[in-house]
């Protein structure tokens, strides 16, 4: 989910990938915040995401996450297998 | 990438928790703002803005911990199942570990060499900057005192230089008598090095006031502590060195053992003392070449503008002074190997024995490798069976890469810790008891270093070799077709490449050892000049009893009268130095009216000795013609010499030189009345060289070589010499050894080639035999079932033979082959060690081939027995 906001918005700060999720999902997924980090220092970590330190609008200092090539490629591979499961869960709701 | 990434971070812990605590606040802040513009108050929004985070140390500590969860436990899990997939087969982790405990053992023992010797800086408080100048030409490093002074004054690019000189002496200290090795320094020397003493105190530059103005001595701390009980009462007591009083005024701190790496003094001495009466000449002649010099660069001073300008000096010099300076020039050399007479031989023989070593591994890499390819095909059912339930083919390669650099690393630490035991041994040894030689090569953190990127490399070098297999492997195919695969019948593989280098390394290293040990063995039979067996030496300084060198003759005619009325002695005579000793000097030779004494004008630089009559009889070298001396060759009869015969031929062409005269700097006029044969003076290697010998009254000289040719043992001999020369002068320290005990010092580079040539070829075979058996016993274990079918068909077993082995035989032999040829061009590169070493010698060449052959044959033996005992109905029958 990170990675498709990031795919849509192009760089975004932490609190931005928050607020984008919180909007998507019209406030149904509405995790602890903070919960975000972990999760994305382990993506950077594994070279999905680049991250920059940037000054914001408000001029504020914030660090900017952008989706990477690898990253890119994660998504696809998340979305395909996340519609499989979908295709699946459909089948299986169709038999029963 | 990311793998390296978490390793950087895990060292910079902090640093990345920094980074998520700022990205944290920001978030706080941005939340802040939102909740303020949505119309909360201030402490209400701050509020807001934490509970909606969480936790933030909680936050923190996770995102840290994925990077350790990551790398730690991937490296934990992938290391366990690499020991226990090599518990599992002990066979080949055995094998393994012992292949590269000698590998990487062997490098990190030459690399510990290496570096003490060459690498290290002195070992002294201030060690940056410090170089000894010595003179251009290589083998000629000294330079003379009053040089040395004018160098001092006139460069500007020093901030300070340094004499010193190596001597002998006796030292008393109440009743007991010591031969001492000491140095004699220029009063800055400790100063300049930065050396503060243990007790007492050390001299400086107020000291000296013109010769022997400064009476004394500061000992070494392991002399003190060996010689005077480590008794900090000494300071201040009075010595005796050659029977002149000096005063002990301090004791040199635990670790200063000099300004050479090899050689340890007893004791310092500032320079400008004698303990010789005529042991100052040095001083003040400028032609006279036998002191050291150490100097320290200014900082920002390069090593090349301090060579110009010191050169510069130089220049100025030989116009000042043409006749002693004439061709007065320096260079700059690494300081510690005695200016650098050993700086040129130690650099390349020890760099050639790394390369060599290098190769040992080398080799022992490319076996592993060939056994690993091996067992990863072994195991290709596995390997297949884990790519098809989903385990990626890097996961996979990673887990082979584990396996090898889990014996590399284990088989490094192994190989240091036995290494670390030899080198202990090494550093205890003293290889030459009558000189203060230590070879202390204790490794360092460099050579851990060293070990561990070693063990990583090598490790990582073997365990890639099967990348090709793995990414190859079609997983579907494999499980089908069972493990042999389509892997055997290639024609020339990968892996046969390995062993043909494999062997040709080698080869290479056994060519090498034989040509050493054949040169080794050609020099201990090499014409020297004299005949070493059965003479005993009897060395001592004439100074060290007191006596000067124009009282010494009488003394030593004493000595050759009644040492030479000895029963059994057959002749006796006396030489200063002997030839392949570790003195002797040499001068230059003019022609006949010469008035210009510079260098340029003179014919050649001979080596020259001072002989007693009947000493060329005892040390067995052959006068060609003329006579030998007499007693009557003495002060008051003409100067006489007898020259060699190279002398003869360089300086007089064919015409006879008997009769014939020449000169020297000291404007006499010498006649030569006998020609020697020609000799080896210095190096078993020289080439040939012009020698004369004076006679002992002419040239008065205190040193003193007693050379008894006899047909006792030494160990009835020494006694009664002892006996006898001591009724002439009980003070006088004497060592005694024999002729052939005493070329120990000559021989020593060639016997440290050959022995670890010899090591170096001994693992080299070793390794050889277990490649090409590895690959042998392999290939028929592969093709057991095909041989069986063919044996059931009739097939001969010279004919199993041929296919079995013909494609090791056919490795075996060209990479000899290749390796001989390898051999013979690095066999130049010995030639410059050890004597005569030339691998166009017949028998080398043969040495080698056999050697191969009986290597190559034991190797195969085991597997040739194993595909001739195929019986083929139990074969089947299994099946």
């Amino acid at each position: 989910m990170v990675l498709k906001t990031l795919s849509h918005l192009g760089d975004l700060h932490g609190y931005g990938i928050v607020l984008h999720i919180q909007k998507a999902s019209d406030e149904l997924l509405s995790v602890e915040e903070g919960s975000l980090y972990p999760a994305l220092h382990r993506m950077e970590q594994s070279g999905w995401i680049r991250s920059e330190w940037k000054v914001t609008e408000t001029n504020r200092e914030a660090k900017y996450y952008r989706l990477t090539a690898a990253g890119q490629k994660e998504l696809l591979k998340a979305e395909k297998s996340f519609e499989q499961l979908v295709k699946g869960v459909r089948a299986v709701l169709r038999y029963a | 990438m990311s793998i390296l990434r978490r390793i950087i971070n895990s060292f910079h812990r902090s640093r990345v928790e920094q980074e998520i605590d700022r990205e944290l606040r920001s978030h706080v802040e941005m939340r802040i703002a939102d909740n303020l513009a949505a119309g909360m108050s201030t402490e209400e929004a701050r509020r807001d803005a934490l509970i909606r985070l969480g936790n933030r140390t909680v936050i923190r500590e996770r995102a840290t911990a994925a990077d350790a969860e990551l790398i730690f436990d991937t490296l934990l899990r992938e290391t366990r199942h690499a020991a226990r997939q090599l518990r599992r087969s002990p066979t080949f982790t055995t094998s393994a570990l012992i292949t590269l405990i000698l590998g990487i053992g062997s490098n990190v023992i030459v690399f510990s060499v290496l570096n003490a010797l060459i690498l290290r800086p002195l070992d002294v408080p201030k060690p940056a900057g410090l170089y000894n100048v010595v003179h251009k030409s290589h083998g000629y490093d000294n330079q003379s005192y009053p040089d040395y002074l004018d160098f001092q004054r006139e460069n500007a690019t020093f901030s300070d230089m340094a004499a010193y000189r190596l001597q002998g002496a006796g030292l008393t200290a109440g009743d007991a008598a010591y031969k001492c090795w000491y140095y004699r320094v220029s009063g800055n020397y400790f100063d300049m090095l930065g050396v503060q003493p243990a007790h007492g105190r050390v001299f400086h530059p107020s000291d000296e006031h013109g010769p022997n103005s400064a009476p004394f001595i500061v000992l070494s701390y392991g002399f003190w502590a060996s010689h005077f009980d480590a008794d900090p009462r000494v300071v201040g007591t009075a010595v005796h060195v050659n029977k002149h009083p000096f005063t002990v005024i301090g004791i040199a701190p635990i670790g200063f053992h000099g300004t050479d790496v090899f050689i340890w003094p007893d004791f310092w001495m500032p320079i400008v003392d004698s303990p010789d009466d005529e042991g100052n000449g040095f001083l003040t002649n400028r032609g006279m070449h036998n002191i050291w010099i150490l100097g320290k660069l200014k900082p920002d001073v390069s090593p090349q503008q301090a060579t110009d300008n010191l050169n510069t000096v130089a220049r100025e010099l030989a116009r000042r002074y043409p006749t002693t300076d004439d061709e007065l020039n320096a260079r700059l050399a690494k300081p510690g190997l005695m200016g650098d007479m050993f700086g040129g031989p130690a650099r390349s023989f020890l760099a050639g024995v790394m390369v060599l070593a290098f190769l040992v591994l080398l080799a022992a890499c490319a076996n592993l490798a060939s056994l690993f390819a091996a067992r990863t095909a072994d195991r290709s059912r596995e390997l297949a069976i884990r790519l098809a339930i989903g385990s990626s083919r890097w996961h996979v390669l990673r887990q082979l890469l584990t396996e090898a650099v889990v014996i590399s690393v284990l088989a490094g630490v192994l190989g240091t810790i036995f290494s670390s035991a030899l080198l202990g041994a090494l550093t205890r040894w003293q290889p030459f008891p009558e000189f203060p030689v230590h070879v202390a090569v204790s490794p360092d953190a460099k050579v851990y270093f060293v070990a561990l990127l070693l063990s990583l490399g090598s490790g990582i070098l073997w365990g890639l070799v099967p990348v090709r297999q793995v990414w190859a492997t079609d997983s579907a195919q494999v499980i089908k077709t069972g493990a042999a695969g389509a892997m055997v019948f290639r024609r020339f593989s990968f892996r046969d490449l390995l062993l043909g280098v494999q062997i040709a390394l080698c080869t290479l290293l056994v060519t090498s050892s034989f040509v050493a040990l054949r040169g080794m063995q050609r020099s201990l039979h090499a014409p020297l000049g004299f005949q070493p067996q059965g003479v005993l030496l009897a060395q001592t300084d004439l100074h060290m009893g007191g006596h000067t060198d124009s009282s010494s003759t009488v003394l030593q005619k004493r000595m050759l009268q009644e040492a030479g009325a000895i029963p059994g002695v057959t002749a006796i005579g006396i030489i200063n130095e002997t030839p392949l000793g570790t003195g002797g000097s040499s001068t230059l030779v003019y022609r006949l009216g010469t008035t210009d004494f510079r260098t340029s004008n003179s014919v050649f630089g001979a080596k020259y000795f001072s002989i007693s009559p009947a000493y060329l009889d005892a040390a067995g070298t052959h006068l060609l013609t003329g006579r030998d001396f007499t007693w009557h060759d003495d002060a008051n009869a003409p100067k006489v010499v007898i020259v060699n015969e190279t002398f003869a031929r360089e300086m007089f062409g064919k015409t006879s030189a008997l009769g014939l005269r020449f000169t020297m700097a000291d404007k006499a006029s010498y006649e030569i009345v006998g020609v020697a044969e020609n000799g080896k003076y210095d190096s078993l290697t020289e080439s040939p060289w012009a020698a004369m010998f004076f006679p002992l009254e002419q040239n008065p000289d205190s040193d003193t070589s007693l050379v008894v040719r006899s047909q006792l043992p030494a160990g009835e001999l020494v006694p009664e010499l002892t006996q006898v020369l001591a009724r002439i002068d009980p003070s006088l320290p004497f060592t005694f050894h024999t002729w052939p005990d005493g070329l120990a010092f000559v021989l020593f580079p060639a016997r440290a080639a050959t022995g670890s040539l010899g090591v170096m070829g001994f693992l080299a075979a070793m390794l050889a035999v277990t490649g090409v058996f590895g690959m042998a016993m392999y290939s028929v274990s592969k093709r057991i079932k095909e041989f069986g079918i063919r044996v059931a068909l009739g097939a001969q077993p010279l004919q199993l033979m041929h296919s079995a082995l013909s494609r090791p035989l056919i490795l075996l032999l060209s990479g000899s082959l290749a390796g001989l040829l390898l051999g013979a061009i690095a066999s130049q590169l010995l030639g410059q060690i050890v004597y005569q070493a030339t691998p166009r010698d017949p028998l080398v060449f043969a040495a080698v081939m056999i050697t191969m052959t009986v290597l190559g044959f034991v190797a195969v033996c085991i597997p040739a027995q194993r595909a001739l005992r195929i019986h083929p109905a139990r074969l089947l029958r299994e099946e």
